[in-house]
């Protein structure tokens, strides 16, 4: 497979007193065709490498290339990547069909074929009966389709969106996340999203980096990150998670026995080379409510909460910790387990995650 | 509504300083305008209402000759110090911000600092120096002068706005192709069009009202407008400097209200 971004130890440091380490060292690749997702809590850095791969800032060290080329030397109008901005910046002097035809009369794009091309890209979005509208007498969420036209009009070898959905409400968000998905893959062009909301990167995504701190975390597809979190930051952010303390008692490849703190053994997914204490990522789906005495772990029940879909119940773990469990709701579901009883938990083995320190 | 702990129109007396205020500011602005108006010859006693000095200042040939100078100089060192202005308001508000970016703006600003009768014996001298070296003696040397003074007029309002301007359409500009010179072309230009016009007018304003520098630049029989007038004054006076005083109040508070109306953002 080709790589369309190649970034090797990018640094970005803002100077100033003191001085400001945006992104500490970058090694990723990501790869033609893909839709990747930079994912990352406000402030971790996930934004200054989209600018970065844009061109809008210049890294204070390390390498960025596309596809096997250095990108470093060239300005942004050189660069065949085009942005969704956050705050769509569409032009507000030009109607919603020049602004689409904006980056094709920049590229000398004959007449003609530029006129073709734009008709095509509103009708893509959607936006073909308000093609002589100003964009300030247009809706957010047109706008956003504006501002995912203009970009994706002149054909870009990699599309950057900066958290392009975040000003919509719900419904709409919903929708456009399936529509982006089918636009990448229709276009065949390499998407780099970035957004803070976690459940938007497991959707559409085919690879999600976590980042935090200006590092990243963990690279994977949205099953691996959130199956197999590799260290306590990304099982935290990435959906909901249960701390477990343990130790280790032996490893053998994939597999790797602990001993949990109530004395009970079992096997999880292993962590290469993890020795001694230990933490355990668990999620609240995977584990189950026992009877007392029959589980793995053992607590008090102190809360339940209905939830429509699910229900969560909260347990007291007999070494003080709390513990969250969710079990889907069924029709034949009774009120098996009630508010301060004594009750067992159990997960299957592998379900665990031994985290990197 | 909270309640308001200071309101300043609450204070007494308040309302009578305000009048007392604007009483002194207008009352003897309005006299003139009404006494432009006087059939007689007085500029303090009402002989009745005539047109006489307007037409009068009309058909003037000093007036006439005045006001073509006054407006050559002033649409000159509006369009100079305009160019000007819009060149240092890209300087310091589009580029990262560089050593002596503050001496810069003291420079920039320094007409409204120090006193005009300094920089006008300054021009007057070395203006001086030059006319004798060339021999040149045209309206260049009241240009430059207005130019130079006007420039900070222009500067502040088209830097008010491109600091209002939202970067990232430039941003977005470049990243769809557009060249430096394009983007300031197609996306900054189109939208700094209020303030430069903004600008030019109160460049323009400045310009056309300016006695003290004009008189210590002018050369013999180069009078504008407001030198003409100061000059009538040591003479005999009637209302004819009313009426082109009134004339010269209209075009000031009609470029003030395009003005305001040009530097208003739009929501």
């Amino acid at each position: 497979m080709t790589k369309a971004i190649t970034a090797q130890s990018l640094r970005k440091v803002y100077p100033g007193n003191p001085p400001v380490e945006a992104l500490a060292s970058i090694d990723v690749e990501i790869q033609d065709n893909e839709f990747f997702t930079l994912l990352g809590p406000s402030g971790c850095g996930k934004t200054t490498l989209l600018r970065l791969i844009a061109g809008f800032e210049h890294p204070t060290s390390g390498k960025l290339d596309m596809f096997g080329e250095s990108l470093l030397d060239a300005p942004p109008y050189k660069r065949p990547i085009n942005t969704v901005f956050q705050n769509y910046a569409l032009f507000p002097h030009m109607t919603v069909a020049e602004n689409i035809a904006f980056g094709l009369q920049m590229l000398g794009t004959p007449k003609a074929s530029v006129n073709a091309t734009v008709g095509e890209m509103m009708e893509l979005v959607q936006m073909s009966h308000l093609a002589d509208r100003q964009t300030g007498q247009i809706s957010g969420g047109q706008q956003q389709r504006v501002a995912l036209a203009r970009a994706l009009a002149p054909r870009p070898k990699i599309l950057l969106l900066d958290e392009p959905l975040s000003a919509l409400d719900f419904k709409l968000r919903k929708q456009m996340q399936l529509e982006l998905k089918r636009l990448q893959t229709e276009t065949g062009i390499t998407f780099i999203f970035v957004t803070h909301d976690q459940e938007e990167a497991l959707t559409m995504s085919d690879r999600i980096a976590v980042m935090s701190n200006g590092a990243i975390r963990q690279i994977g597809r949205p099953r691996e990150i959130y199956d197999r979190p590799a260290d306590r930051f990304v099982a935290d952010f990435i959906g909901d998670t249960n701390f477990l303390p343990a130790e280790v008692i032996s490893n053998s490849g994939e597999v790797t026995r602990l001993r949990l703190s109530s004395g009970q053994e079992v096997d999880a997914h292993a962590r290469d080379g993890a020795q001694g204490k230990v933490t355990l990522a668990l999620r609240p789906e995977h584990a189950e409510l026992t009877d007392d005495g029959a589980g793995l772990l053992a607590g008090t029940l102190r809360e339940v909460v209905y939830f429509g879909t699910d229900t969560h119940f909260h347990v007291t773990l007999d070494d003080g910790s709390d513990f969250v469990l969710r079990r889907q709701n069924s029709p034949a579901d009774g009120n098996d387990f009630a508010t301060g009883d004594r009750v067992g938990l159990t997960f299957p083995a592998g379900a665990a995650q031994v985290l990197r320190d | 509504m909270a309640k308001r702990g200071f309101d300043i129109r609450k204070l007494r007396g308040f309302s009578g300083i305000a009048m007392t205020c604007f009483v002194m500011l207008y009352m003897p602005i309005v006299l003139l305008v009404v006494y432009s108006f006087n059939a007689g010859t007085s500029v303090a006693i009402w002989e009745g209402f005539s047109w006489r000095w307007y037409v009068s200042a009309w058909d003037n040939e000093m007036v006439q000759e005045a006001t073509v100078r006054s407006l050559i100089i002033a649409l000159s060192a509006a369009a100079i110090a305009t160019t000007a202005a819009v060149l240092a308001a890209l300087a310091t508000t589009r580029n990262r911000k560089f050593r002596g970016q503050t001496a810069i703006f003291a420079l920039i600003h320094q007409p409204l600092m120090v006193p005009e009768i300094v920089t006008a014996v300054a021009l007057l001298i070395f203006f001086a120096t030059i006319k004798v070296a060339t021999g040149y003696t045209g309206l260049m040397y009241l240009i430059i002068a207005h130019s130079a003074f006007c420039i900070p007029f222009a500067y502040l309002p088209i830097r008010a706005r491109l600091q209002g301007m939202d970067l990232s359409l430039e941003q977005a500009a470049a990243d769809l192709y557009a060249t430096p010179f394009q983007v300031f072309r197609r996306v900054t230009l189109p939208q700094l069009w209020p303030g430069i016009l903004a600008g030019a007018m109160l460049a323009f304003v400045i310009s056309l009202d300016d006695v003290v520098i004009t008189e210590f630049v002018k050369s013999a029989g180069q009078d504008t407008l407001p030198t003409y007038m100061l000059g009538q004054l040591r003479r005999v006076v009637t209302p004819e400097i009313n009426a082109i005083s009134t004339v010269l109040l209209m075009i000031s508070v009609l470029m003030v209200i395009a003005y305001t109306l040009l530097s208003r953002t739009k929501k």
